[in-house]
C-alpha cells in the first residue's frame, strides 16, 4: 500500500506528539537501538525498490527491468530486488518500511558534497562540522548516548562534541573491488601501470579472491554490529557505511552484489540483536539517486531522487511511503533523475524523535538546523 | 612535472599538505642545507647504544650460558651413548626480525624472548622515530640523502644481532655526516657496532695475532683456530666505496680484511677472553682489540700500508674514500635516484667531479644534484619505492607520526621492511623492483587504509593539485571527482600514476 502524502497535515504531528511522554522517562533508558547504514556511492533507487507498476518503467530500464522478475512485490506497485530477500521477509512480518523518490536538501550530483550534506544535516555541504547524529547524542540520557562507528575512524556523522567509539576489526578487509575497479580504468592510460594492473587482477580472480565477498562481508559487519550494540554495556547507537553503490558501469551484477551484501547485513544485525530487535530502527540512506534511464555502459550516472529503507522491530513497517512522482518524460527531474517528493531531513528526524520518544519539532531543529520548513514525519515507529 | 612538484616530489619526501608552493623550488631546496637536525626530537627519544646494546649483551650472556649447559647435557649423553640433538645456538636468525612467533618456532625460548623485545621496544620504537622526523622535517631533501646513504651502508635487521642496533647506524653514523664529508660517513659506519656485527667483523681475527698464537696452542689441532673473515672487507670494496667494477682483486680483499683485524665491539662479554682482549668495556662501543689484529703492513691496491694497530684500515678506508672509483660508484647511485634508473653519463661525469674536486664534500654534490638539468626534466623519472610512496602518502594526508607497530606492518605489507632488505646491498633503486602486479595491489590496499582513516575528512579533489602542482593530468582528476566518497577519492589520488612516480 502507498500512504499518499503522509508526511504532510496536522495530523500527523499530532500522532507525533503521542510519543512526547517519553522524554520524561529519559532517565531510565528504553534500552532502544539506532543504525544507520550509510549507502555512500548514490544507491540505485529504481534498481533497488521498483516502480514495476509505473507504466514507464519497463521501456525506461530495459534490460534492468528483467532483473524484478523473482522479486518479492511490495503491494501492488513496487517489487523488491530479488537479492532483497531478507528485506521481504521483514516487509511481510511489517517490519520494514521503504521510501521512495525522497531526498536531501542537496541537488547538485558530487559525491563528496551530498554525503557531507547528508551526514551533517546542513543545507550546504561543509555549512555544519558535526554530524546529526552526534548532535542527536545530545537529546539523550545515560546509555542511549554510547555510540560507536563500525569503521576504523568515525564518520562524519556521527562526528561532533560528544564522544563516540569506533571499532573495526586489526585485520582490514583487503582494497574493496569497486576501488580495484576504479584504479584498473584510472591506469588504462598508463601502459606499464596498465600491464601490471591486468596481471595482478587475472592472478587475483584465479585465486579466487572475489568469490562471495558481498554476502560474506556485509553478514561479517552486521554480526559484528550486533555485537557492539549487544548485552547491557554495549552500544545503543552504531554507523555502518557500505559502498559499492557507484555503478556507472555493469550496474546488473555490482548491484545485486551490493544489495546482497546489505541484505545480508541486515539479516546479521536482526539475528544477532535477538530480543533486542524487537526495540531496534535501522535506518538505510544515501547521498543522492541515479539517472532514471541506462547510460551507455550498462550502469547509471549520478541523479537526484534516491530512496531510504527503516528496518526493525520498532519500527511501524510493511508499507511503502511515496509521493509517486511518475516515470514520464515529462515527470523526471532535469529530464533525467527520479523527481524527489519526499524530504529525508523529515524522514530522519522523524523517526529518531519518535524512537527515543523526543519532540519532533525540538529533534527537528537540532538535527537540521538549517531546514527552514521542516515537518518531521510521524507515525514510522510503533508506540 | 612542475619545478614546484620536482622540489616537492623527486628531491624532497613528498608535499605536506600544509606546505606552501616554494617561489624558488631550487633557493627552497639549497635552504635545506642549513636547515636539516641532525638529531631531531623524535630521533633523540628513539632507544640509545647503552639500551641496546645492553640488552643484546645480558641476552647473548645467557645465550651462552645455555650453549655450555647444552654441551655439558650432549657430553653425558654421549656418554651414555643417546642420539646427538642439533646443537641449540648456531644459528641465531629470524627472518621477520621477531615480527611473528611462527618464524621463530625452532629457537630457543630466550632467543625468541629477545627477538620480542628488542623488535618491539627497539626496532620498531626507532622506525616510529624515522618515520614521525620524516614526516615533520623541515629539509625533506636531507631526511631523503639520510635514507639514502643508511640503504647505502646497509645493515638488516634479519640477522638477531642487528635488530635492536640497525637504527642506530642512521642515526649515529648516517645523520651527522649527511651534511658533512663522504670519508667520516664511511668511517662512522664501518666502526658502527651493528656493521661490525652483521658483517661478521666482530669476529675476524688475524691468524698471526697473539690470540690466534694462543688459541692455536689451547685447542691442540682439537678445533680449527679463530680465523680471518672477509666480509665487511669484501663489501667495504664491493657495495661502500670502488664499487663492483672498482678493480680490486680477491688479494685486496684478503689484505684490508687483514688491516681490518682488531675492529670490533666492546662489551657484548664480560669472560676472562674479553678482559683479556681489552673488549669488556662499554657495551656497543667500538674497540680496537690490537690482540686479534694482525701484525705487519698491508698491500691493497698497490699501496703500502704501513700504520700500526686501528690507524692502518683507517689509511685505507680514507684513501678508499678518495679514490675516483669511488667517487664515480657514489655518482652513479645520486644520478640513477634523482635523474632515472639509467643514470645519464654527463651528470655521472658531473657529480664525480664535484666529489673529487671538494675532497668528498656531500653538500658540495648535492649543489652539483640541483645544478643538474638532469633532474629537472619534466616527466617523471623514477617509480616510487614503497618507502618514498608511504611517505609521501602520510605527509600528504598531513599525518604527523606513526606508531612502530602500524609503520613497521606497512613497510612489511609493501615489500619494504625498514632496515631489513636481507642483504649488505640494501634495497634497489630501479622501478623494476616496486612495480610489480602484486606490489601494485598491496600499494591500493594500503592507500584504502590510509585513506579510510582520514575518516572522509580530505578533499582529494583540492589535495591533489596541492601535492601535485599542475600535474595531474584530466584522466586522473576525472577519477578522483567521480569516486563514490571522499575516502575513496583520497585512495585514487594516493595510487594515481602521478602519484606513484616523481
Amino acid at each position: 500500500m502507498i500512504d499518499r502524502r503522509l508526511f504532510i497535515g496536522s495530523a500527523a504531528a499530532a500522532t507525533a506528539l503521542l510519543a512526547v511522554p517519553g522524554i520524561a522517562v529519559a532517565q531510565a533508558p528504553t534500552d532502544r537501538r539506532f543504525v544507520f547504514i550509510v549507502q555512500r556511492g548514490a544507491a540505485d533507487a529504481l534498481g533497488t525498490l521498483a516502480p514495476t507498476g509505473d507504466p514507464a518503467f519497463a521501456g525506461l530500464r530495459g534490460a534492468f527491468a528483467q532483473d524484478f522478475a523473482g522479486g518479492a512485490r511490495v503491494g501492488d506497485f513496487f517489487t523488491l530486488h530479488p537479492n532483497l530477500a531478507e528485506a521481504g521477509r521483514l516487509y511481510a512480518a511489517r517490519e520494514a518500511l521503504f521510501v521512495h523518490a525522497i531526498a536531501s536538501p542537496y541537488r547538485e550530483r558530487s559525491h563528496f558534497d551530498g554525503q557531507n550534506i547528508l551526514e551533517t544535516g546542513g543545507h550546504a555541504a561543509y555549512a555544519l562540522r558535526d554530524g546529526w547524529m552526534n548532535r542527536l547524542l545530545g537529546l539523550l540520557a545515560g546509555a542511549e548516548r554510547r555510540a560507536i562507528a563500525v569503521s576504523a575512524t568515525v564518520p562524519v556523522v556521527l562526528r561532533g562534541d560528544r564522544e563516540v567509539g569506533s571499532y573495526a576489526p586489526s585485520a582490514l578487509p583487503e582494497a574493496s573491488d569497486d576501488l580495484l575497479t576504479r584504479v584498473g580504468a584510472m591506469y588504462e592510460r598508463d601502459p606499464a601501470l596498465h600491464g601490471a594492473w591486468e596481471q595482478a587482477m587475472q592472478t587475483r580472480e584465479m585465486a579466487g579472491d572475489l568469490a562471495g565477498g558481498g554476502r560474506q562481508n556485509g553478514g561479517a559487519t552486521g554480526a559484528l554490529a550486533a555485537r557492539l550494540l549487544g548485552g547491557t554495556e554495549g552500544a545503543r547507537i552504531a554507523v555502518i557505511e557500505t559502498g559499492g553503490w557507484d555503478t556507472h558501469a555493469n550496474q546488473r551484477g555490482r548491484l545485486g552484489f551490493a544489495l546482497r551484501g546489505l541484505d545480508a547485513m541486515i539479516g546479521a544485525l536482526k539475528g544477532g540483536l535477538g530480543a533486542e530487535w524487537r526495540r531496534t530502527l535501522v535506518l538505510v540512506a544515501t547521498e543522492f539517486g541515479r539517472t532514471a534511464a541506462p547510460n551507455g555502459t550498462g550502469g547509471t550516472d549520478h541523479g537526484t531522487g534516491a530512496m531510504a529503507m527503516l528496518f526493525g522491530g520498532a519500527v511501524d513497517g510493511g508499507r511503502v511511503l511515496a509521493d509517486w512522482p511518475g516515470l514520464g518524460a515529462s515527470s523526471l527531474h532535469d529530464g533525467r533523475d527520479l523527481r524527489p517528493t519526499m524530504a529525508l531531513d523529515a524522514l530522519i528526524a522523524g523517526a529518531a524523535a519518535e524512537h527515543f520518544g523526543l519532540d519532533p519539532a525540538r529533534a527537528g531543529r537540532l538535527l537540521f538546523p538549517n531546514a527552514a520548513a521542516l515537518r518531521p514525519a510521524a507515525g514510522l515507529i510503533r508506540a | 612535472m612542475s619545478e614546484i612538484a620536482i622540489a616537492f616530489n623527486r628531491f624532497g619526501l613528498g608535499a605536506r599538505f600544509d606546505d606552501s608552493a616554494p617561489a624558488d623550488p631550487r633557493a627552497w631546496l639549497a635552504g635545506q642545507l642549513g636547515r636539516f637536525e641532525a638529531r631531531p626530537t623524535a630521533i633523540a627519544a628513539a632507544p640509545g647504544r647503552a639500551e641496546v646494546a645492553g640488552r643484546l649483551a645480558a641476552y647473548l650472556e645467557e645465550a651462552r650460558g645455555e650453549a655450555r649447559q647444552g654441551r655439558r647435557q650432549q657430553r653425558q649423553r654421549r656418554r651414555r651413548g643417546a642420539a646427538q640433538p642439533a646443537a641449540p645456538m648456531e644459528n641465531m636468525q629470524s627472518g621477520e626480525s621477531g615480527m611473528r612467533d611462527d618464524d621463530l618456532a625452532g629457537l630457543p625460548d630466550s632467543a625468541r624472548r629477545f627477538i620480542r623485545q628488542s623488535s618491539r621496544q627497539n626496532y620498531l620504537a626507532m622506525v616510529a622515530a624515522r618515520t614521525a622526523a620524516a614526516l615533520t622535517t623541515p629539509a625533506p631533501f636531507v631526511e631523503r640523502m639520510v635514507h639514502f646513504w643508511a640503504n647505502h651502508f646497509a645493515v638488516s635487521a634479519d640477522k638477531l644481532t642487528v635488530i635492536g642496533l640497525a637504527g642506530l647506524l642512521e642515526f649515529e653514523a648516517v645523520r651527522p655526516h649527511v651534511l658533512g664529508r663522504f670519508g667520516d660517513m664511511l668511517l662512522a659506519a664501518e666502526r658502527h657496532p651493528a656493521m661490525l656485527l652483521y658483517l661478521d667483523q666482530a669476529q675476524s681475527v688475524g691468524p698471526n695475532s697473539q690470540a690466534a698464537r694462543i688459541a692455536a696452542r689451547f685447542a691442540r689441532g682439537r678445533r680449527p683456530p679463530p680465523g680471518l673473515n672477509e666480509n665487511l672487507a669484501r663489501e667495504i670494496l664491493e657495495l661502500h666505496t670502488l664499487g663492483v667494477d672498482g678493480g680490486y682483486a680477491q688479494a685486496d680483499v684478503t689484505e684490508l680484511a687483514r688491516a681490518m683485524t682488531g675492529w670490533t665491539v666492546s662489551g657484548l662479554s664480560r669472560g676472562l677472553a674479553a678482559r683479556f682482549l681489552g673488549v669488556a668495556g662499554n657495551a656497543g662501543d667500538f674497540a680496537f682489540a690490537e690482540r686479534i689484529h694482525e701484525p705487519g703492513a698491508r698491500t691493497i691496491m698497490g699501496r703500502a700500508y704501513r700504520q700500526e694497530g686501528e690507524a692502518q684500515a683507517r689509511a685505507v678506508l680514507t684513501d678508499l674514500a678518495a679514490d675516483p672509483r669511488t667517487a664515480r660508484h657514489l655518482a652513479t647511485k645520486l644520478a640513477r635516484h634523482f635523474a632515472g634508473d639509467d643514470p645519464p653519463p654527463a651528470m655521472v661525469a658531473r657529480l664525480t667531479q664535484a666529489y673529487l674536486d671538494s675532497g668528498g664534500d656531500l653538500p658540495t654534490v648535492y649543489r652539483a644534484i640541483f645544478d643538474s638539468p638532469e633532474a629537472w626534466v619534466a616527466a617523471p623519472v623514477k617509480f616510487r619505492t614503497p618507502w618514498d610512496w608511504s611517505l609521501a602518502a602520510l605527509r600528504g594526508v598531513g599525518a604527523r607520526n606513526l606508531e612502530g607497530p602500524a609503520a613497521g606492518a606497512l613497510m612489511t605489507q609493501l615489500g619494504q621492511p625498514v632496515w631489513r632488505p636481507g642483504s649488505p646491498a640494501g634495497y634497489d633503486d630501479i622501478a623494476a623492483s616496486w612495480a610489480g602486479p602484486d606490489a601494485l595491489v598491496r600499494r591500493v590496499e594500503a592507500a584504502e587504509r590510509i585513506a579510510s582513516r582520514t575518516g572522509g575528512q580530505i578533499d582529494a579533489r583540492r589535495l591533489g593539485p596541492r601535492l601535485l602542482p599542475a600535474q595531474l593530468s584530466p584522466g586522473t582528476q576525472a577519477a578522483i571527482a567521480r569516486a563514490e566518497s571522499p575516502a575513496q577519492g583520497l585512495a585514487l589520488l594516493l595510487v594515481a600514476p602521478e602519484f606513484l612516480r616523481r
